[in-house]
């Protein structure tokens, strides 16, 4: 019989080395679904894993696209993170993006065509508050009438794809698109544009606040009092308020905080990759983001690491996609995998695993 | 000679890292009322579940009536004829007696029956009990009755009590003995379980010690004196502890007319409680566990805010302050519930150094912690309170619960606080440990401090108050000064056996 025995305390060796072996049994049972959708699992798992970075023909082109990916993803994740700790949980960060770069993009609109270098700071700032703005509804909710923050934030993001559509072809529309939906190209208009900082790398202003923001959790986490309460308030909710952390408070910051990180992701990918506001924005960096902050351990390294694999594995399954026909759903499977691996693991870190009868223990 | 009831011979369980039991042999006679006595973590709990079939022994044998018993389930054991008493009960609230009686039966009657076998068994063993109450309204002396009765109905040849004694009142507690009494008369045997030696001197007829998981001594109890009972509890003979007569200074803490409605159901109110400490002075307030204790320490700690001028400092009103104003104004508290609300389970010591003494030690500067100053703070505690660990960054989860208990005492009394508030400051610490808490809060208070014990071990708050109140269904009654007081008007103090007369005559006097 198997059985599970609580450890005294967290094993470290096991925190660390989860994530590593989630990954290996990710490609083996990956491996089998491709092998059963009759491709050469190897083959397939170099593909995903190898080719995007290493490729004589197609590296080019995918490896600046590793830090385009993996820029909002870790940005949003580590906004969540410190929400995640403190058991507060915004599931809705993708319509904080989408809300985020309407309004970062609508600021830079309304100066068009003006060049001004203080319209771009302006239009973070204005993505930034858009994005709280929009986390401050079931913060509010949740602190005014004890709404359940995860379904509030959730529902809000098909109320924002729907504001989204509604400003691709309304209020934002270009109007020199020739009725086309979808607004001006930001991206190509000096003044309102977050340009790739570096040739060829994919370095951008958002990828640039992406590392701001993990080495400021970090600090945050590790060194202020404010993390020390958001681990405490997530860890032992009667600790903390006996320790005079004040809930509401902290709920209101941690929702604002995500909200703000993942408006900021929106608007440096409307005024960079993605270029204009349209219909289909919003391709889900918000709720991958969720499995970035939880493969990251909720740790601001972490995530850094797990939103360049998560990236990689986007990458990698649009070239699997090209080069061997995979259905896009079985990559969908096999990022789903990936958490679903995690996740179990994760009791080993608090368990033991024993085999054989009970007398041993 | 007649024959055992049971038989136990050399039962052993190891857990990783200690042995719960080692060889534990001995044997319960019908109709004996047998007391197995024991420090906290000396193995007694293990031991009975072992009986109890909840727990597999390594090694060993147990006989009931002569047949091998090796129960692989509590269902077997009560089958087999052996029922038992928890410390922490398992009824429902929302349920009504007779629905939580049918709710622990294998094959229960129907209500009407059943109700009527409740009564029955109440009034045959002195138990007074309305089967159609609600068990959220019951007092907790009344809530056991709840679970001996359906223990009862089983007519069980071996009852097991864990700890029964510990949410009583002492008026309670002579109708319980009333009720073991007539049992054992019947030919029930009785497992006692408890380290309350003057109980286990009036009711029991034989005594097992043990201590580290050893059957250290067998005595009859009555027989001989509780100090040597104690001595061969702990290994050492214990030293009171000692205070010098102090005269009461200033008044630092006062809270008057302070009244909270539950936050739950069944929670407790508070009605309208007015006390006053002086520097110097060691309040003790007794209860039954329930009764409004944990609220209580909310209000004073800051967690819960009340009404202006409900809880005074010096005279100023803190009544709007959170927990880190009051702690800077030197009103610090121990809460009873150590893991997740006095420490954080998961958090190293030295993290949990700076959940309270953060704004008196000065424990960060512009919000960022140092992490240095908590850890040898966290250090310093476990050193001058003798906390068990090997080094401050385990995680408080990881320490026993006496060690925690010493810490988490101990973090206050180095903050050097105006008042201290402690809930329940010795639960589940051993005796010697116990001791030097106790000694450590009269010397806080030796210093002019003022400090206001919460528990519900009547020894321990006479041994250090200077003044006793009782709290009872969340009122306070008027302090008396500790000296003097008797079992029996401490008894009627804590509310008597809560407004119930014993069926059986004179229990109450």
């Amino acid at each position: 019989m198997i059985r599970l025995i609580k450890r005294p305390a967290p094993s470290p060796l096991w925190s660390l080395a989860t994530p590593v072996v989630a990954v290996i049994l990710t490609m083996i049972a990956g491996g089998i679904m491709f092998a059963a959708l009759g491709k050469d699992p190897f083959e397939a798992i170099r593909v995903i894993f190898w080719d995007p970075l290493f490729h004589e023909r197609f590296a080019s082109y995918s490896r600046p696209q590793l830090l385009i990916k993996a820029g909002p993803l870790i940005l949003i994740a580590i906004g969540l993170s410190l929400g995640f700790r403190a058991g507060i949980w915004n599931i809705g960060a993708e319509g904080q993006y989408i809300i985020g770069a309407i309004c970062g993009a609508g600021f830079g609109l309304a100066f068009y065509p003006s060049e001004n270098p203080l319209i771009f700071p302006g239009m973070v700032v204005a993505g930034a508050l858009g994005g709280w703005a929009w986390a401050m509804i079931p913060a509010i909710l949740k602190t005014r009438f004890r709404t359940n923050e995860i379904l509030v934030s959730l529902l809000l993001v098909y109320v924002a794809e729907a504001i989204l559509a509604t400003a691709a072809t309304g209020f934002l529309r270009n109007p020199e698109g020739s009725g086309f939906p979808g607004s001006r190209n930001l991206a190509r208009h000096a003044g309102t544009d977050n340009p790739e900082l570096i040739a060829n790398t994919g370095m951008h202003w958002g990828v640039v606040a992406a590392f701001i923001a993990v080495i400021a959790a970090y600090v945050l986490l590790n060194r202020h009092i404010l993390g020390y309460q958001i681990k405490l308030a997530g860890q032992a909710p009667r600790a903390a308020r006996f320790a005079g952390v004040n809930p509401t408070r902290l709920i209101i910051l941690c929702l604002g905080v995500s909200g703000a990180l993942a408006g900021m992701a929106g608007l440096f990918e409307v005024s960079g990759p993605a270029g204009q506001i349209s219909i289909d924005f919003g391709v889900g960096y918000g709720f991958t983001a969720i499995i970035v902050a939880f493969l990251g351990r909720l740790h601001p390294v972490g995530i850094l690491l797990a939103g360049l694999l998560m990236a990689l594995t986007y990458i990698g399954g649009e070239l699997a996609q090209l080069m061997l026909g995979v259905p896009a759903s079985a990559i969908q499977a096999f990022q789903g995998m990936l958490l679903f691996f995690l996740l179990a693991l994760d009791v080993l870190s608090n368990y033991r695993i024993t085999f054989g009868a009970e007398a041993k223990a | 000679m007649s024959a055992a009831l049971l038989e136990i011979k050399g039962l052993t369980k190891a857990y990783p890292g200690v042995v719960a039991n080692d060889d534990v042999s001995f044997q319960i006679k019908p109709g004996e009322v047998h007391a197995l006595l024991g420090e906290n973590g000396a193995g007694k709990s293990t031991l009975v579940k072992m009986i109890y079939g909840l727990v597999r022994p390594d090694a060993g044998e147990m006989s009931l009536k002569g047949d091998g018993f090796a129960p692989l389930e509590p269902r077997a054991a009560r089958a087999a004829g052996v029922a038992m008493v928890f410390q922490h009960f398992s009824l429902f609230e929302a349920l009504n007696v007779a629905e939580n009686v049918a709710l622990g039966m294998e094959n229960p009657p129907k209500p009407r029956d059943l109700a009527k076998q409740i009564r029955d068994v109440s009034e045959t063993y002195g138990l007074p009990l309305d089967p159609d109450r609600l068990v959220g309204e019951l007092s907790a002396g009344e809530r056991q009755r709840v679970e001996i009765i359906r223990c009862l109905l089983q007519d069980p040849k071996l009852l097991i009590m864990d700890e029964p004694t510990s949410v009583l009142t002492p008026q309670e507690v002579d109708i319980l003995f009333q009720t073991l009494r007539k049992l054992s008369s019947e030919g029930t045997a009785i497992l006692y379980i408890s380290h309350k030696l003057e109980e286990i001197r009036a009711l029991c007829d034989e005594a097992t010690i043990l201590r580290l998981g050893k059957v250290v001594a067998t005595c009859t109890p009555r027989d001989v004196s509780a100090a040597h009972m104690a001595e061969l509890m702990v290994g050492k003979s214990l030293a009171t502890p000692a205070r010098a007569a102090s005269d009461a200074g200033a008044v630092l803490l006062s809270v008057s007319a302070l009244s909270l409605s539950p936050a739950t159901p069944f929670g407790t109110p508070l009605r309208d409680i007015s006390f006053e400490v002086r520097a110097g002075e060691v309040l003790g307030i007794g209860g039954v566990a329930g009764n409004g204790q944990d609220e209580l320490l909310a209000t004073l700690s800051g967690e819960v805010k009340t009404g202006a001028g409900a809880v005074n400092l010096n005279g100023i009103s803190i009544s709007g302050l959170g927990p880190n104003a009051r702690r800077k104004a030197g009103l610090l508290c121990a809460p009873e519930e150590r893991l997740g609300h006095a420490a954080a389970p998961d958090m190293s010591l030295t993290e949990n150094a700076v959940l309270t003494a953060r704004v008196r030690q000065g424990l960060d500067k512009k919000g960022f912690v140092n992490w240095a100053g908590a850890k040898s703070f966290a250090q310093q505690v476990i050193q001058q309170f003798d906390v068990r660990t090997p080094s401050a960054d385990v995680a408080a989860r990881a320490l026993s619960g006496g060690n925690l208990q010493k810490f988490v005492i101990g973090r206050e009394i180095l903050q050097n606080p105006r008042v201290l508030i402690v809930n329940q400051p010795t639960w589940g610490v051993d005796a010697s440990a116990a001791a030097a808490i106790r000694q450590a809060l009269l010397d806080l208070a030796q210093g002019g401090a003022a400090v206001v014990v919460i528990s519900q071990d009547l020894d321990e708050l006479l041994e250090v108050s200077d003044r006793f109140c009782a709290l009872n269904e969340g009122r306070l009654s008027e302090p008396r000064p500790a000296r003097g007081l008797t079992m029996e008007e401490i008894g009627l103090m804590l509310g008597g056996a809560h407004d119930l007369q014993s069926v059986e005559s004179g229990a109450v006097a």
